[in-house]
């Protein structure tokens, strides 16, 4: 969990437990730990590699897994409708998801805390400037915003549906909905502690705007934006299977868990349900690990962070 | 009341602006429409024809005007792909769309108030703690998920529902609505719970933490010390209080239900202005992928303009302000 | 009182415990027995965490989860409450009992009106029907004294002023007629002269109605003007109990002593407020002289000659505006307002809340612009016209003193680098090492330990955060401090202690202060001169003395007439 390494203390389980995590989150945290570090290990721990054109032949596609009666030893969740060793191209899906959710909400986090402090901060027409971009923003939804930009960007660049630019793409398609939640959340509460004491008592001194937003009022506005970057992991590694469930996110060369779902879906009538049931069950669970973490974080850090407007 | 009419009203003028000059810079500079629609092999003065009867010659600013101006009198241009006016188009899968929308958000609205409520008044009960444990992996599921789990179960195993489609249509003018057979009811139902499901859980937690919010308040604690009965407390008092800011999200939702109507018609092929679009991203046709981006941006606009009106009806303290 | 009839509320030995999650329990009220006839007014005394409220909300049966009573008993008009229950057998709460809390802007529901508010309480308690209960709301709200009451029946709370509400709040208090009214801190939100009608209100309302009031208040003042009888309470325990009168003046708990003497007094000035045990007194005298030494070693001068000159200044407020067919509305909250503060003294500007004292302050200190007019700091422009920028040794000499001791201080960093940054950012310590020896010296100065610099915030109590901010302030080397509300949101017994600090340190230093306070009897004890202002506009300006003695101005009057004081005591009056 990327949230938790990077925040100033590490949440190792026994910290949580001082804390008073109940177990069910302790056992959230511990699956979201192992599902992306599974994730982030794929090169080395997956028995084939998926990206690789010459290690997998069309004699092997729709395998069924290696526990039913059919099953080949080799390919223990079976194969796909190309003969690719599944649980490998899981395992490069989930690091493919993960990376590119995971960057989307560095992007967000960073952008919006950024227009959220100078808004905050400064408020009058700079607020006014970047709330309003914000509000149209805000006037679509995540998912629409996302396809408009990578429509736009197959339409502008051909090369954007490759393995190479579809990331960044996705990245760029999620974070310029999702910056706005942080934007908001910053600056909303840049608001309430540049009325406090503190930051008067900064501005009396005649500290820079640069180095009371920085030194002062970032740190105290942080909390909320590491429970949202938990969330928004899960919102963001949801959206990106959803952009790739829809044919506009990874190309099937390079398969994110939507992507795999995508192809997977096209066989469940025939029977083959492995390819799309493996892949949907670890995203569910890798997002619902994510959201009980977060949702317990919130709760513990921030009763007042809410899902509202 | 006039006046707040009148700064929503200003708004929305503005965030249409916007859309349509997003719209009319998607259709004018994203792709080139002149090869999009001349013949494989025109020759240079034929293109060049073509590029003066659209107008293209002109400065960005008049072709903006006339783009608005073709806009407002319904004229979104013609498909790519179907050689079809846009404007066509869309009217015919609107219906489909409205109609799912419609029922998946009286889904939601019937049930996450509700739950949203047993879950504030009873935070620990067993009801409770199911419903919340319900609305975590509710809002851990993709759709698309939801919408083939169903389709496994209820279409492929028990055969009891269509997988996709409307069924049955019947045309009330140049709306078709599929209320008025069994098999179009029948059609709605997957659909309108896949669609219903991501926002029932949103609608829940969100009741349910207004509702906490408010049992907290200093009034209800005043009302709690004059001896009023909890059920009126309850649901005469705190309930009013809460749904306020329900109100503001349904009509976001009802927006982002458009958007999401996508995904789950594309899971279950309806013939909705979602399935529309998705199949213009993938051809990049970009006449439906601009008549859709502002036809889904003044939806948004009419939508949370009714409701910023509806609220200031509502809450006294917005209608004192405005009068 | 008549003693025929039961006490309205007789609590006996009472304990409330919050069990705690490690196991053991907080006794939060102890050994508590109180008594109230009918028309009585028996004030619970306290500082913050004596448990007063805890009693008040064990009384209606509210106390917060998982708090219960486990011991003695309340009997309530002579039926016993049962703690399980959580009420008197045939005792209804709202119809038996009327609640009235501290803040009218939250005890209203802000959806309904007036009227709904007001009649659901008698059409569920006395059944009455719905024109019945309307007439009866009326006949309250006239009781109460709201002006035109048909017309605020209709109206939404948003639509009354605060002392309005507290007024409606009482009516709904009252409508079914109770026995006993609990009042927790109920003028503790309003202004002066709000607080005064409110408080007569109370009084009549026990005189008239025969309704013994439960008045749970930290403020000796609204003890000594209306209360009967004063219980006064320490850390959960009572620790006297008697007639307002005695307690008042003839204390004889060393607490209750303390807590009385901290009591700042309009009537007389004292050189210093008694105060039980003062810290660090040594220590403190060292660091302070080392203070004045650095302080005169860049600028000497502390003759009375002006320092800060207000002249003609104006500030607006603008409220809504940019949004498209919204005018915005321009709010004026200092109207042209002259002063002059003199090199070493205490100069207090009072008045009651949105009179603009606060942007005075804030101008002076430069957080503010002013929309005409000019602040002058010796003779360099320092705010409005021709204004210099404020860099370097003009910025060090003014800093500021604030009001809530628990925001003031950044709670991200330790006590040592808040103290540090005015140092560094100034340049007045050549190397970290002494700029450490500075702040560990600024620590001394305000009373603490040295060590206090490598803790953080969260350590401290409200006073001893007031003594750090206060250190930050002077670790600028400033020649004027503005101290804006500096003692409001601390105990009465810190205040003395906050208040004893700021002299020592004017003496110590050679300070000019500016003192920005809404309590008149704090002003009188601090300053040398006062100017008071009402809506934004400076009505009189005096010497403390001469203000006091002989207040020219009919507000000034109005208002040191308001102010409820230990030396009018209830009671005493009656038998002069």
């Amino acid at each position: 969990m990327k949230t938790a390494a990077s925040s100033p203390r590490p949440m190792s389980p026994s910290l949580m437990t001082r804390i008073g995590a109940p177990i069910s989150v302790m056992i959230a945290g511990a699956l979201a730990l192992l599902i992306v570090g599974c994730a982030l290990m794929a090169s080395w721990i997956a028995p084939y590699d998926p990206t690789d054109l010459a290690s997998f032949e069309l004699i092997n596609a729709e395998l069924p897994p290696a526990f039913t009666a059919e099953g080949d030893s080799h390919f223990l969740l079976g194969t796909d409708n190309q003969g690719r060793d599944l649980l490998s191209a899981m395992l490069y899906g989930a690091r493919v998801s993960i990376a590119i959710g995971g960057g989307a909400v560095l992007v967000a986090a960073t952008l919006g805390v950024i227009l959220g402090l100078l808004a905050g901060y400064f408020g009058g027409k700079v607020d006014a400037v970047i709330m309003r971009i914000a509000d149209v923003i805000l006037s679509f939804p995540t998912i629409l915003l996302a396809l408009l930009v990578s429509g736009i960007a197959r339409a502008l660049f051909p090369g954007a549906a490759t393995a190479e630019w579809a990331p960044v793409i996705l990245i760029c398609a999620i974070a310029i909905h999702e910056w706005v939640q942080y934007a908001r959340t910053v600056r909303a509460a840049t608001m309430v502690e540049t009325a406090k004491d503190y930051v008067r008592a900064a501005k009396v001194i005649g500290l820079p705007p640069s180095r009371i937003m920085l030194r002062h009022i970032l740190p105290n506005v942080m909390s909320p934006v590491l429970v949202i970057a938990t969330i928004n992991l899960a919102a963001a590694v949801l959206t990106e299977a959803t952009l790739s469930f829809l044919g506009v996110g990874m190309p099937p060369t390079y398969p994110s868990l939507g992507t795999l779902i995508r192809i997977g879906n096209e066989f469940v009538f025939s029977g083959i349900w492995w390819i799309a049931l493996f892949p949907a069950l670890t995203l569910v669970i890798l997002v619902l690990a994510v959201n009980i973490v977060g949702d317990w974080l919130r709760d513990r850090f921030n009763p007042k962070l809410r899902v509202k407007r | 009341m006039l006046k707040v009419l009148l700064s929503r009203l200003g708004q929305a003028a503005l965030v249409m602006l916007v859309v349509s000059a997003i719209s009319f810079v998607m259709f004018r500079f994203v792709g080139d429409p002149v090869s999009s629609m001349s013949r494989e092999n025109a020759s240079v003065e034929e293109k060049a024809e073509l590029r003066r009867s659209l107008g293209l010659d002109q400065p960005v600013v008049v072709q903006y005007g006339r783009f608005l101006a073709r806009t407002l009198s319904g004229d979104l241009g013609i498909s790519y792909r179907n050689q079809r006016p846009v404007t066509q188009l869309i009217a015919e899968r609107l219906p489909a769309t409205l109609e799912l929308v419609l029922v998946a958000t009286i889904l939601s609205l019937a049930l996450g108030i509700p739950l949203g409520v047993l879950c504030a008044l009873k935070p620990n009960g067993v009801a409770a703690r199911l419903v919340q444990a319900f609305s975590l992996i509710g809002i851990s599921t993709p759709t698309f998920v939801t919408g083939i789990v169903l389709i496994l179960v209820f279409a492929v195993s028990l055969g009891w529902l269509p997988s996709f489609g409307r069924g049955q249509v019947v045309d009330l003018g140049w709306w078709s609505t599929g209320f008025l057979t069994l098999s179009g009811l029948k059609a709605l139902i997957l659909p309108g719970i896949t669609l219903a499901l991501y926002q029932l859980t949103l609608i829940m937690r969100l009741v349910r933490a207004e509702m906490i919010d408010v049992l907290s308040s200093d009034y209800i604690r005043f009302a709690r010390a004059r001896g009023l009965p909890r059920r009126y407390i309850h649901f005469h008092l705190a309930l009013r209080n809460a749904l306020m800011p329900v109100i503001t999200v349904t009509g976001l939702q009802i927006g982002s239900l458009i958007a999401f109507a996508i995904v789950t018609e594309t899971v279950f092929q309806w013939p909705g202005m979602g399935l529309l679009f998705i199949q213009a991203v993938s051809f990049v046709d970009i006449p439906v992928m601009a008549a859709y981006l502002l036809f889904v941006g003044l939806l948004f606009v009419l939508i949370n303009t009714v409701v910023d009106i509806l609220y200031a009806v509502v809450d006294p303290r917005l209608r004192a302000r405005s009068a | 009182m008549s003693t025929l009839q039961p006490p309205v509320l007789a609590i006996d030995n009472l304990r409330v415990e919050y069990p705690l999650a490690n196991g053991t329990t907080f006794t939060a009220v102890e050994n508590a027995s109180i008594t109230i006839g009918p028309g009585e007014i028996h004030a619970l005394v306290g500082e913050s965490g004596a448990g007063k409220t805890t009693i008040g909300n064990a009384v209606m049966g509210l106390l917060e989860k998982p708090g219960r009573i486990a011991a003695g008993t309340i009997r309530i008009g002579g039926k016993p409450f049962d703690p399980v229950a959580g009420s008197a057998e045939g005792v209804v709460l709202g119809r038996d009992i009327g609640a009235v809390f501290q803040d009218p802007m939250t005890s209203l529901n802000p959806l309904f009106t007036i009227e709904s508010q007001l009649t659901e309480t008698m059409r569920t308690h006395l059944k009455l029907d719905k024109a019945a209960a309307r007439a009866r709301a009326l006949q309250l709200l006239k009781a109460v004294g709201i002006p035109e009451p048909e017309r605020r029946l209709k109206a939404y709370p948003h639509q009354l002023s605060g002392g309005q509400r507290q007024r409606v709040v009482i009516a709904a208090a009252l409508s079914c007629d109770p026995k006993l009214v609990v009042a927790d801190e109920p003028t503790t939100a309003l202004d002066v002269s709000v607080q005064a009608q409110i408080l007569t209100l109370l009084r009549d309302l026990a005189d008239q109605r025969g309704i013994g009031i439960l008045l749970v208040t930290h403020n000796m003042g609204v003890v000594a003007q209306i209360a009967d009888r004063v219980t006064i309470m320490h850390r959960g325990k009572v620790v006297e109990t008697g007639p307002t009168a005695e307690v008042l003046r003839r204390p004889k708990a060393p607490y209750a002593k303390a807590l009385i003497g901290a009591v700042p007094r309009i009537d007389v000035r004292l050189d210093r407020f008694p105060v039980l045990g003062e810290e660090g007194k040594g220590r403190a005298a060292e660091a302070r002289a080392a203070l004045r030494a650095k302080a005169e070693r860049t600028d000497a001068t502390t003759d009375g000659t002006p320092i800060l000159a207000v002249e003609d200044l104006c500030v607006d407020y603008m409220t809504g505006g940019w949004l498209p067919g919204s005018t915005g509305h321009r709010f004026r909250a200092v109207d042209k307002v002259n002063f002059t503060v003199r090199s070493g003294e205490v100069f207090g500007l009072v008045g009651e809340s949105g009179c603009g004292k606060t942007t005075i302050a804030n101008v002076v200190s430069g957080l503010v612009r002013p929309t005409s007019g000019r602040v002058i700091y010796r003779d360099k422009v320092i705010a409005g016209e021709g204004t210099v920028r404020r860099i370097g040794p003009l910025r060090q000499a003014i800093q500021m003193i604030f009001q809530d001791p628990y925001s003031s201080l950044n709670s991200r960093l330790r006590i040592g680098s808040i103290l540090a940054e005015p140092i560094l950012f100034y340049r007045l310590a050549a190397t970290k090492a002494e700029a450490e020896r500075d702040v560990g010296q600024l620590i001394e100065a305000v009373g603490l330990e040295a060590e206090a610099a490598q803790r953080f915030p969260h350590a401290f109590s409200g006073g001893q955060r007031q003594r750090l901010s206060i250190a930050r302030a002077l670790g600028a080397r400033p020649k004027l401090i503005v101290c804006d509300e500096p003692t409001s949101s601390l105990d009465v017994s810190v205040q003395a202690q906050i208040l004893n600090l700021l002299k020592d340190l004017r003496d110590a230093t050679g300070l000019t202060l500016l003192l920005i306070s809404h309590d008149l009897a704090v002003v009188r004890q601090m300053c040398d001169r006062i100017a008071v202002m009402r809506r934004g506009a400076l009505v009189e300006e005096a010497a403390s003395e001469t203000l006091f003695t002989c207040p020219q101005h009919p507000y000034t009057k109005e208002l040191i007439s308001l102010v409820p004081t230990l030396d009018r005591i209830r009671g005493e009056t009656h038998a002069a």
